[in-house]
Parts: C-alpha cells; structure tokens; sequence
C-alpha cells in the first residue's frame, strides 16, 4: 500500500507541517485535559484515603503512578482520536471525494504514501512528547488542588510522587503512546481514504475513524497492560 | 497518439464499456460527447489508469498501459496532465503552491527556476497576480485555468480534460475552449476532452466521438456532426439546443 516516497524532501516537508498541527496543534487541549485529571484525581484519591493510617505522599504517589500507566496515555489518547482522528479523516477523505487524490495518482504520486504516511510518522512522533506533557502538568494539577484543598502539600505531593516513580512506568507509557498514536493515525487514514461520495460520507468516515480509533485504543489498552505489566 | 483497442469495462456484472477502439491523435482536440451515463467518464478514467478496464488496451504512443509495471506506468504517468470537473485543486495549497507541485516533486529544479516555470504556466492561461490566493479566494473560470496551468507544469504530451466547462458561464467557457485549443496547438499535445457542451463541439473540436450506452455511437469530424444521419446524435444535437 505504502510504497518508497518519490521525493524525500517534500515529504519531510508535509512531515514537519504534520507534526506541528499534530503536536502544537493538540497541545492546549491537552494540557487542559492534563491539569483537570491530576486535579480531580488528588481530589477523589483524598477522598478514598482519608484515614490516620495514610500518609499523605501515597496520594502523590497513587496520582503520579496512575496519570502515569493509565490517565495520561489512554484519555488523552481517546481525546486526541476525537480531535486529530475526525480532522485526518475528513481532510483525507475531502481529498478524495474532490478529486485531489485521483489528481496524485494521475501525476504518478503514490496518493497512499502521499497523503498517510507523514501523518503517521508525525503521529507517533509527537504523541509520546504530549503525553510526557500531559504526565507532567497531570501531577501540577494534582500539586494545586493538594495544595488549594488542604488536603497534602506540594512537597508531600512530590515526596510520594518521587519515591514510588519507576522508569519502566515511564517506559510503559511511552510504548502506549506510540501504540495509541499509531491506531488514531493509521486508522483515521484509512477511513478517510475509503470515503466515496460526497459532505454526508465525509462526516459518516470521520465518524468511524474516531468510534474505531477509540475501540482499538481501548482494546489494545488491556491487551498491553496484561502483557507488560 | 493514444490508442483504444476493443476497451470494456465491467461493473458487478454490467458492461458499462462495450469495446471502444478508436485513435487519438497529437495536436488535436479530441471530443468525447454523450448524455450521462453514456460511459464518457469511465472510458476517461480507464484512459488514464484511475480505473482498470475488464478487458482491452490503451496504448500511449505503443506503450500498453495497463501491462506495463508500477515504474513504467509512473513513466507514463509522468507525461499525463488532466483537468478535473471539480478542478481538484489542492485547498491548502495557494495556486502557486498548486502549479509548482509537480515540478517539485519530479523535477530538480531550483526554487526560482520552479517559480519561473509557475509563473510561465500562469501566462500562458492569461493569469498572474494571482500566486499567493488559496482556491478558495478565486472565481470557478480563474480554478480551471489554475487546474489547465498546473497540467502543464511539466512537460506533458496528453493533456485530458472533464467536462472543463461545468459549472461555468457561457464567456468564461469560450475563453476555457480557446485556452485548450491554443495550448494544444502549440505544444501539440494529444488533447481529451469529455463534454457535452456543444458550443465546445463547433468552436473547438477536430475529432469527436460520441458515446451512447457504453457504445461508440459515431466518430467523425466536426463538420460531419450537423449531416450526419445516427438518430441518437441528431437527438442528442437537438437537445443540447433546447438546455
């Protein structure tokens, strides 16, 4: 399907700009997500615990850990399935419901690799350095409300968060980022690519580019977790 | 020259070609004319690779198209220039972006060289000031020269076009004709045109072919059309007049 690129250059270009509407172009949704989980998080965790028997850093330790291996990765992953899913399988799939993909073709383009591939590339490039992100301000978020609520300390928040902190946990993420971002792109071109028709089949591929998107994510969640964990 | 020898096309069991062979020849307008569903777009994209026929070939100057492999129909491919009917011009691309694609993407030219080329493109379809507008900014009849000037970018020999007229006022699809019949001419492309505008017919068209249920109807020249005695043209004539 995806064959070697005609020209390097050109699809180093289409890479880099894909990279920016991925990584640049996701971020503030991100970090919005990201700030609110550790919040609510800290919050819910304090609520669960709240025992003499607790030291507060466990609600550090249990927020980082669990932004960690699972929030960060998998809920920004489903909303990025959402926002760069829907966007990578309209744009594709407006591209072939208007010609331009018979257009690379008629030139002599590989419209597959064309189209799919720097987007897939850019993908599982810039989703792991958000989800790094989104680990980072998920425990600030945790840090304020701790803080805001009374409830523990930006220092007990760290001690917790820094003594149970494994870099496999880290590594974990990473290979679900990769995995997630991988799903959400590929996917998300291939509906897009078999889009035929006109608007209302556009709207129908970027439907089930993100309804599969999410699946997957979610099924290749639990499928990870068993094998690596 | 392109060559059609015996070309059918299938769907789920439905012929929708039904053998067309015919010739054509560089340095002329070729037609294609029907009603819808006559098969002129399927017999367009079967020439141009965008659909496989079931049967039959097409030969680009002796080269059998649909047997070559990946490379050479890339080769082929190469030397292709099509106008679209919805033009299919790249929306996040300004029109100079557009017209020097191709030439980025085959050629190793440098950047002023590619500009210098774009703009060539541009005046040879009567459009400059325009580089730096996104599609979305300029008329249908500016799109289609856009679309005409980007087929052109490289140096092709078989320029196919359609229905380039769709969508346009009666001026701007004079101005369209002349544009592909001038074009033609001086680079002496093999030119395909779909249509079914006959204005076009009479102003531009040196051979045409007219397609009815997936048949070659009847081919001939453009002054033959008015005399000729097929019932369907005639029918098909009398209708255009009456749109």
């Amino acid at each position: 399907m995806i064959s070697r690129p005609e020209k390097l250059s050109v699809y180093w270009e289409r890479t880099a700009l894909e990279m920016k509407n991925i990584g640049a172009g996701s971020l503030a949704i991100v970090a919005i997500i990201a700030v609110f989980q550790g919040a609510v998080t800290t919050l819910q965790i304090a609520y669960q615990l709240i025992s003499p028997l607790v030291a507060n850093p466990v609600i550090g330790s249990i927020v980082s850990d669990s932004s960690m291996l699972e929030l960060a990765p998998t809920i920004t992953c489903l909303v990025l399935a959402g926002k760069v899913g829907s966007h990578i399988a309209s744009e594709i799939g407006t591209m072939k419901v208007s010609e331009q993909i018979d257009a690379l073709e008629i030139m002599g383009i590989n419209s597959n690799a064309f189209v799919a591939l720097p987007k897939i590339i850019a993908g599982v490039v810039m989703v792991p350095c958000l989800i790094v992100i989104s680990i980072l301000l998920s425990n600030l978020g945790g840090i304020f409300a701790g803080s805001a609520s009374g409830i523990l300390t930006a220092d007990e928040f760290i001690q917790g968060a820094r003594e149970s902190f494994l870099p496999f946990n880290l590594a974990f993420s990473l290979i679900k980022a990769f995995v997630y971002a991988f799903i959400i792109t590929s996917v998300s071109s291939y509906h897009g690519y078999q889009t035929s028709g006109g608007a209302l089949e556009v709207g129908h591929s970027s439907t089930k580019a993100v309804v599969y998107s999410a699946v997957l994510i979610l099924f290749s969640d639990y499928l990870l977790t068993q094998l690596l964990l | 020259m392109i060559e059609l020898t015996n070309l059918k096309k299938s769907f789920d069991g439905v012929e929708v070609l039904k053998g067309i062979s015919t010739k054509f020849e560089p340095g002329k307008i070729n037609l294609i004319i029907g009603a819808s569903g006559g098969g002129k777009s399927v017999l367009m994209k079967c020439m141009v690779g965008l659909l496989k026929p079931t049967e039959g070939n097409v030969l680009y100057d002796n080269r059998d198209f649909h047997k070559l492999d990946n490379k050479e129909i890339r080769d082929v491919r190469r030397e292709i220039g099509m106008l679209f009917q919805g033009n299919a011009l790249f929306d996040s691309y300004t029109v100079e972006e557009n017209i020097e694609f191709p030439l980025k993407m085959f050629t190793e030219m440098s950047p002023a060289e590619r500009i210098d080329r774009v703009n060539f493109c541009l005046e040879q379809v009567h459009l400059e000031g325009v580089n730096s507008k996104y599609p979305a900014e300029i008329s249908g009849g500016m799109k289609k020269r856009v679309g005409i000037a980007r087929a052109i970018a490289l140096d092709i020999k078989y320029l196919f076009c359609d229905e380039p007229n769709s969508g346009l006022d009666p001026v701007t699809s004079r101005v369209i004709d002349q544009l592909l019949e001038e074009i033609t001419k001086e680079f002496q492309m093999t030119t395909v045109i779909n249509t079914h505008d006959m204005k076009t017919v009479f102003d531009i068209g040196d051979q045409i072919i007219y397609m009815y249920e997936g048949n070659k109807w009847w081919e001939g020249k453009k002054s033959d059309v008015r005399h000729s005695n097929n019932e369907e043209l005639q029918a098909f004539i009398n209708a255009s007049y009456f749109e």
